[in-house]
């Protein structure tokens, strides 16, 4: 190893240093967040941030391949199937404020700091030592070193592996499929259908550029009053609070309201 | 450089906080979220112990982690849109037949 690599070592070092502390923080503050906010949709977010700082990390600590792999499939395809049942289940679902089984959220919170410091004071007692100068720090044999283990010594639970995934897909299947329990409706039936709700031409859009540029803005009627058929219930949020006068529709249950709207704004 | 003692200190960290909230929250998504912060957290100590020997066995295991945290995804995901369907809540606490 000539001098200028060390130098250039070193100077990665103090790099790492920063980039440690900076990502530690904000990783740890995400995962606060993550049990703090209420809607899953913000959880999810946070967990996402998490995710790529401890992509991060894995690069920083001579992981590359680990490092790509935890950005494919953990952000790019768990958190997706996570964001995708979130819209089934509800996009605004938000968990409730009330406790079930009295005083869960401090005991759990006394169970945390205890196994928080049982954890640090097990971490603190070992001695852990400086890295290893070479081995997988090395990232041009890091591919091929986890190849060769993974197809060597590691070959058996390699292939118990991929019956996992196959099960894990065919029980996915089986659980999720569902079987139709009322017959297809025809093109009549649908249309029947749609004269006897009273409103048979499509919903208005949005009016997108009545006032801001987003969608979630309500058309304006021609008397300069708001439609709240022209935005989807999800996108005007929970929340229904003053604001001017709406043109009241056929269909309940539509708030598209200007204070809703400020306080998506506001998340 | 920093020591990987950091490292597994930051992954205990980020572990009892994903304990914490597997406990405290009752939206079964966000449950399975903590759980895969578990995971995630566990996995940083892998790598960190990895460095520390100057091995890759560490880093396989993190990789078979990994594998498997998605195939549980999936089935858990499968089994909590089942249970919406039929309940139509994603509250671990509605979620208690078999308790009796």
């Amino acid at each position: 190893m000539t001098h200028s690599m060390i130098l250039a070592g070193s100077a990665a070092s103090n790099t790492e240093v920063a980039t440690f502390w900076v990502l530690a923080v904000v990783a740890v503050a995400a995962a606060l967040g993550m049990i703090v906010t209420r809607r899953a949709v913000h959880c999810a977010v946070l967990l996402a941030v998490v995710m790529l700082i401890l992509a991060a990390m894995y690069a920083m600590q001579g992981a590359p391949f680990l490092a790509f792999v935890q950005v494919i499939v953990y952000t790019g395809a768990v958190l997706m199937l996570f964001l995708f049942v979130m819209m089934i289940v509800g996009i605004t679902a938000t968990d409730s404020i009330i406790e079930t089984i009295r005083g869960q959220r401090l005991f759990a919170g006394l169970a945390g700091i205890a196994m928080l410091v049982l954890l640090i004071l097990v971490v603190g007692h070992a001695t852990i030592g400086p890295a290893a100068a070479s081995g997988p720090r090395n990232s041009s044999l890091n591919v091929n070193g986890l190849a060769t283990l993974v197809f060597t010594t590691y070959v058996f639970p390699f292939e118990v592996t991929s019956a996992l995934l196959i099960t894990a897909a065919l029980g996915a299947m089986v659980l999720a499929h569902r079987e139709r329990t009322s017959p297809r409706p025809t093109q009549r039936m649908l249309s029947t259908r749609r004269i006897a709700s009273g409103h048979p031409t499509p919903l208005p859009g949005p009016g997108t550029y009545a006032q801001h540029n987003a969608v979630d803005m309500p058309a304006l009627l021609p008397d300069g009053k708001q439609s709240r058929l022209s935005v989807s219930s999800v996108l005007a949020g929970p929340m229904t609070v003053g604001g001017p006068a709406i043109a009241a529709g056929p269909e309940p249950g539509g708030g598209a309201q200007a204070a809703g709207e400020e306080q998506e704004e506001e998340q | 450089m920093i020591s990987p003692a950091n490292y597994v200190a930051l992954a205990a960290i980020l572990f009892v906080i994903g304990g914490v909230g597997v406990l405290v929250r009752r939206n079964a998504l966000v449950v399975f979220m903590c759980i895969e912060l578990m995971l995630n957290a566990v996995n940083l100590a892998f790598i960190a112990f990895a460095r520390l020997h100057g091995d890759l066995n560490g880093q396989v295991i993190a990789f078979f982690v990994m594998v498997v945290a998605a195939a549980e995804v999936v089935v858990g995901l499968a089994i909590l849109t089942s249970i919406f369907r039929a309940r139509k809540s994603a509250s671990v606490d509605d979620a208690n037949l078999l308790k009796y």
